[in-house]
């Protein structure tokens, strides 16, 4: 058993060397702009530029998009299958398993093909629709982690007593899934959603393919003509990913952590 | 006795108003599902189809197989394939191993708590840290005038791209994909390793099991499903990557996914159907291995309720 302790010791440290070697080596890196000093001229420069701040925005507006668009697909189509449809379930979770299957090249290439200018559906024909189809396809890809996010946090409240509740309270469809379910599932959405920002906010072959000006070509451009800005870039990526994935955390907190009946 | 059958009859006929009024509701049964298979089916499914179809057709519209063969005939393009299923297997099987090694570590090897939370945490991150900046880090790590590589090269003399290290090898790409390898292998398998119910082992330990036979007998057979599945997931998942090796190299990486985005950005193959034939590929290679995942995930859930 002593053995095995320090066999566990071992594999820990290594494996947190090499984790934490690269990340600490690019922190370093992104400091040493202005020779021989440490500074913090490479996130000065990438913070003040024009192009990194409209990118940016571009990509958070199309995240947030993104979210709402996920939330109305997934939100209604996992509480109907809780509640009349549960036999539909393996075919949805089938689909939304799919993203994972298809490459986002290959789901986007087929949208170029599909919805070009002169296709009966041209998306691509005008700015506003190529946005649409980015926002889309950022959709398509967070798929499978909205729709399990909400589907567990469905799975902690009980679906049929509220639904009746409602409906006794004369609640139409909108009224009950839109304040009586969504709330409850917040948490479980909010976790899906910060899930799906992480993964959309960087993102590069939809959006160099589509031809936007997101933060994913942003940063393909400046990794391929800079020195010191990307090794910035990098640490102000992580420091995204690991605020999105502490918020999770700590949204889980707060979750319901039982069902009073299992459906 | 007619009476009862009289009261039998009413009873039967009970149901009746609800059963009318489903068949009443009957559009709006689906309506809460509409919008998600409408969706899946404009922005998923059909997309997908257009260029499985038209993967065997000519450009006029006729019915071919030359599309496909020329994926095996073309070497750039069957070499392609072969360096991404390369890439993608061993980063599967490596990150897998050292996942397991690390969630093993954590779960079970009698650690102080905060490593197994600070090791989820990270995980859970870094999982998610993959694209440009994960290249980004890795230039400022190993690239050329790299920290790791310049303290490598002014202190302890060892010049490692005089050795031949680059990351435009397979082996090198293979070192960078680990790095959100690992992290996806730890999230996924802890939850299996805490699935081992503790009253196996003592089971075990009651009826005369040694350390290596419960090991053996028990813990292998219940996780190997699980583990055989997440190395499915994580060759999928890193035979789509394309960001990451893109941001080393450009266009001029010789991996499918990278063919593929050439061929889109200026149809360097001058034949849109090529195209089709290469995403068709890919399908199938990622599609086979979640046929898998999807088998050994049902058979793993069966033992980890």
């Amino acid at each position: 058993m002593k053995s095995g302790k320090f066999w566990a010791w071992v594999v820990f440290i290594v494996g947190a060397a090499y984790f934490f070697i690269p990340l600490m080596a690019t922190v370093e890196f992104s400091l040493r702009m202005r020779r021989g000093v440490h500074s913090f001229d490479a996130y000065q420069i990438v913070l003040g530029d024009a192009r990194f701040q409209s990118t940016f925005l571009y990509s958070v507006i199309a995240a947030v998009f993104t979210i709402v668009l996920g939330v109305l697909i997934v939100v209604p189509a996992a509480y109907w299958i809780r509640l009349r449809l549960p036999q539909l379930r393996p075919i949805v979770e089938f689909i939304t398993l799919l993203p994972l299957v298809i490459p986002a090249i290959v789901i986007v290439f087929g949208y170029i093909r599909m919805y070009g200018s002169n296709s009966p559906l041209p998306f691509l024909g005008s700015n506003m629709g190529a946005n649409a189809l980015l926002v889309i396809g950022y959709a398509t890809l967070s798929l499978p982690y909205m729709y399990r996010a909400v589907d567990t946090g469905l799975r902690t409240i009980d679906v049929r007593t509220l639904t009746e509740a409602a409906q006794i309270l004369g609640a139409g469809w909108g009224t009950i899934i839109g304040r009586v379910i969504l709330p409850n599932v917040l948490i479980a959405v909010l976790s899906g959603a910060f899930l799906t920002f992480a993964i959309v906010i960087g993102e590069f072959t939809m959006a160099s393919l589509l031809n936007r000006p997101a933060f994913g070509p942003y940063l393909q451009n400046i990794g391929a003509n800079r020195a010191y800005e990307p090794a910035a870039l990098a640490i102000i990526a992580f420091a995204i990913t690991w605020g999105c994935m502490s918020l999770i955390q700590i949204l889980s907190r707060f979750a319901p952590k039982s069902a009073n009946r299992p459906n | 006795m007619t009476d009862l059958s009289l009261s039998n009859q009413t009873l039967a006929t009970r149901p009746a108003p609800p059963k009318e009024a489903t068949a009443f509701r009957l559009p709006t049964q689906w309506i809460g599902v509409a919008p998600f298979f409408i969706f899946a089916l404009m922005f998923l499914i059909l997309p997908t189809l257009y260029l499985v179809v038209g993967a065997f057709q000519r450009g006029d519209g006729s019915f071919t197989l030359d599309n496909i063969l020329q994926l095996v005939s073309d070497p750039s393009i069957s070499s392609s394939y072969w360096v991404s299923i390369k890439i993608s297997f061993w980063s599967a099987i490596i990150g897998a191993f050292a996942g397991l090694a690390i969630a093993i570590a954590i779960v079970r090897g009698g650690l102080p708590s905060w490593t197994r939370s600070a090791t989820l945490t990270f995980s859970g991150v870094a999982s998610n840290f993959a694209g440009l900046p994960l290249a980004f880090a890795f230039l400022a790590t190993l690239g050329r005038v790299g920290i790791v590589t310049t303290l490598l090269r002014d202190v302890l003399n060892i010049n490692i791209y005089a050795m031949g290290f680059n990351f435009l090898t397979t082996s090198g790409l293979i070192a960078v994909y680990l790095f959100f390898q690992i992290p996806l292998m730890v999230v996924i398998i802890v939850p299996a390793i805490d699935g081992l119910k503790k009253e196996w082992g003592e089971a075990a330990a009651t009826l005369g099991a040694t350390q290596s036979q419960y090991w053996r007998m028990v813990v292998i057979p219940v996780i190997w499903p699980s583990f055989l599945g997440t190395v499915i997931l994580l060759f999928a998942n890193a035979f789509g990557a394309i960001a990451t090796a893109y941001a080393f190299a450009g266009p001029a990486l010789n991996i499918v996914p990278i063919k593929l985005y050439s061929q889109i950005n200026g149809d360097v193959l001058h034949n849109p159907q090529l195209g089709y034939a290469i995403a068709f590929g890919m399908i199938v290679i990622t599609g086979l291995a979640n046929v898998f995942y999807i088998w050994f995930r049902t058979r793993s859930e069966r033992w980890l309720k």
